[in-house]
């Protein structure tokens, strides 16, 4: 097929797919934190509140959009949109999955695989952070200003361990390709331990994965690192001023980049989309099992419902599972879907840990998050680079 | 046409480093100075990558990577003696911290 | 293909460079200078450099134009004023800079006739791996130079920049 053509149906399948899960996402986030709190959570609007992201985006849609008289009205309007496309942009050089077979060729389940994409996606962090800059200047006010600057500080001083967590993976796959990182970690240790660079030798970057999230929730503006922007705290911050699909662009670019950290995590350090033990060992079922269980578990408790609602809504969701462990367990469509399902499942997993944080910790204040990325993370970051290049160099 | 001639990467060079040869020589903010040092740097670096290509050696390369770090260090240490300079005189206009000039 | 993408970001590149030389406010023209680092940053991208192209837009664009936005922000000191213009500077000034470019732009197409074209691909050697080879073989002792270079600008900054205590 056409090389413009190809590229062109993943561009457009991607996007789908990322803005879809950028959607639910905030549905999924509200659920989890509802429940930690032990209350429902949004409940109303559709099927167990599924609805609701439709109903923020109607609602964000037909808000006035106000623009305040003494902006700088170039820098206001760009400021949002350099935010949602730099959040965006990373997605393009991570790989979903393996090579797929279509009638006519074949190609890779990845937008495009630099030989520089590790390089690529810190680059697009560091402009990342023009758009929360840029949008606290351009709105002339004093706390959207100093929200952004604290904001920005906090984004360009945790790029460092950031950077520095990266480059030890790097070391043990000897690549800067995503692809070939990924490709690296295949294999198994004493036949069912996988050589994910989280568990390698000669050096187990268990140290770097726990750098990497934190720099990651930092880099992002998640709780605990959330203060710039928090609601309370210099009246919400650089997004004070903006209002309607601007303050939406803003909470979308937020999102996106927290799957684009969950997705690099995912890549650098916990395999990509490679599964946890052998396929010989029976991994190419995982998926039907789990899905098979969560239906059983959705009817069991469909049949002895806690709201009369779910009588009716909780076993169409049992159905819904059966036939996608149905799905799964057909081995024509297993090649394709199998390395997307793990991927997924971890990148989930990493997910939920994100909102799993934010419903539990408090935040930092500032001068302790700052202390806490010179002091702490940045010479931890030093020493586990060094140690993993001294191994890498006596061990292979 | 399938590239471009060597000569056009090296006249983009010359126009960049003019430019901020240019701007160096008629502003009078501090910070626009310092910013059209960073074209010229920008310019030169340009240079040095289109040379690496015709040489097809990487030393070009190599020099340009040493030239941005260069300028990371004096961007650093040059916008820190720009805030000392405000605080201490109060005014960013050139024209106005001449006072060791006769 | 490379003809175009390289006119579309001279372009843009040169009309970033004008501005950040006419706008009188700061913030314009860093803002202008980011657009010139990423047209180069292509544009190193179509010589073959691709470890520095990555690392122009990652240092250049990433750090030391964040670094000059905030001390712009933090300064707050406004556009500049036109007092103090010199009338045979703005007089002379444009027709003298293109005369100057007209001469040097004669000179190099004397030296580099059009037979050697740039083409995307045709240069194998930016890769990281090359990159890398020579900054830790050929040229280690200005690596490490460099290195304590970078360790005296943030000492030297950290030193200018604090604020003064009361003894």
């Amino acid at each position: 097929m056409n090389f413009f053509l190809l590229s062109a149906i993943k561009a457009a399948l991607v996007a789908a797919v990322l803005l879809t899960t950028l959607a639910y996402l905030q549905w999924v986030e509200r659920k989890v934190i509802a429940h930690i709190q032990v209350r429902p959570g949004p409940y109303r609007v559709g099927p167990h509140g599924l609805l609701q992201p439709l109903a923020d985006v109607i609602k964000l849609l037909t808000k006035e959009d106000l623009i305040p008289p003494h902006v700088n009205k170039l820098v206001y309007m760009m400021a949002p949109f350099l935010a949602i496309v730099t959040a965006l942009f990373s997605i393009a050089v991570i790989p979903f999955g393996g090579e797929v077979q279509y009638p006519g060729g074949s190609t890779w389940m990845q937008l495009t695989d630099l030989n520089i994409g590790l390089l690529f996606v810190l680059a697009v962090s560091s402009v990342g952070v023009y758009g929360i800059t840029l949008a606290g200047w351009a709105s002339n006010n004093k706390y959207s200003l100093l929200g952004s600057l604290r904001s920005s500080a906090q984004m360009i001083s945790y790029e460092l361990p950031f950077s520095l967590a990266v480059a030890a993976p790097l070391l043990l796959a000897n690549t800067l390709s995503l692809r070939e990182m990924v490709q690296h970690q295949a294999g198994y240790y004493l036949g069912f331990i996988p050589r994910w660079n989280v568990f390698q030798g000669p050096m187990p970057q268990i140290v770097g994965l726990a750098l990497f999230l934190i720099a990651a929730f930092a880099e992002t503006n998640r709780i605990p690192f959330d203060l710039p922007e928090a609601e309370n705290e210099l009246v919400a911050g650089y997004h004070t001023e903006y209002s309607s699909m601007k303050f939406a662009s803003f909470f979308m670019a937020e999102y996106a980049n927290m799957i684009t950290s969950c997705a690099m995590t995912t890549t650098l350090f916990l395999g990509g989309w490679l599964p946890l033990w052998p396929a010989s060992a029976g991994s190419n079922y995982v998926p039907t099992a789990i899905f098979l269980l969560a239906g059983a578990f959705a009817l069991y408790h469909g049949l002895h419902p806690a709201r009369r609602k779910d009588r009716i809504s909780l076993p169409v969701v049992a159905v819904v599972f059966f036939l996608l462990a149905l799905m799964f367990a057909v081995p024509a469509v297993q090649t394709v879907l199998l390395p997307l399902f793990w991927f997924a499942a971890k990148t989930g997993f990493l997910l939920f840990v994100f909102i799993w944080v934010r419903g539990t910790l408090p935040r930092f204040r500032y001068d302790q998050l700052m202390a806490f990325a010179w002091k702490v993370m940045f010479p931890i970051a030093v020493v586990n680079l060094m140690l993993t290049a001294v191994m890498v160099e006596l061990f292979s | 046409m399938t590239g471009v001639p060597i000569s056009w990467y090296l006249i983009l060079s010359a126009v960049l480093f003019s430019l901020g040869v240019a701007g160096f020589l008629f502003r009078r903010n501090i910070i626009t100075v310092f910013m059209c040092i960073e074209l010229m740097l920008n310019g030169v670096n340009l240079s040095f990558i289109t040379f690496s290509y015709h040489l097809k050696h990487v030393n070009g390369q190599i020099y340009s990577f040493f030239v941005m770090v260069v300028a990371a260090a004096e961007a650093a240490v040059g916008l820190a003696i720009i805030l000392t300079v405000y605080k201490s005189r109060g005014t960013l206009n050139i024209d106005d911290v001449s006072s060791m000039k006769n | 293909m490379d003809a175009i993408l390289f006119l579309i970001f001279a372009v843009i590149a040169v009309v970033c460079g004008i501005n950040v030389v006419v706008q009188s406010h700061p913030i314009s023209s860093a803002i202008s200078l980011i657009g010139v680092m990423g047209s180069l940053a292509v544009l190193y991208l179509l010589l073959g450099a691709e470890f520095l192209a990555a690392a122009q837009v990652i240092v250049y664009a990433g750090a030391i134009m964040v670094l000059f936005v905030f001390v712009i922000m933090l300064l707050n000191a406004g556009g500049e004023t036109g007092r103090g213009r010199s009338f045979l500077a703005q007089l002379l000034g444009a027709p003298v800079l293109i005369a100057f470019l007209g001469l040097m732009a004669f000179f190099v197409q004397r030296l580099f006739p059009g037979t050697e074209m740039v083409q995307f691909g045709a240069f194998h050697g930016g890769t990281a791996q090359a990159v890398g080879r020579a900054l830790f073989t050929q040229f280690l002792l200005p690596f490490e130079v460099i290195s304590v270079l970078i360790l005296i600008a943030v000492l030297g900054a950290i030193v200018l920049a604090r604020k003064e205590f009361d003894r």
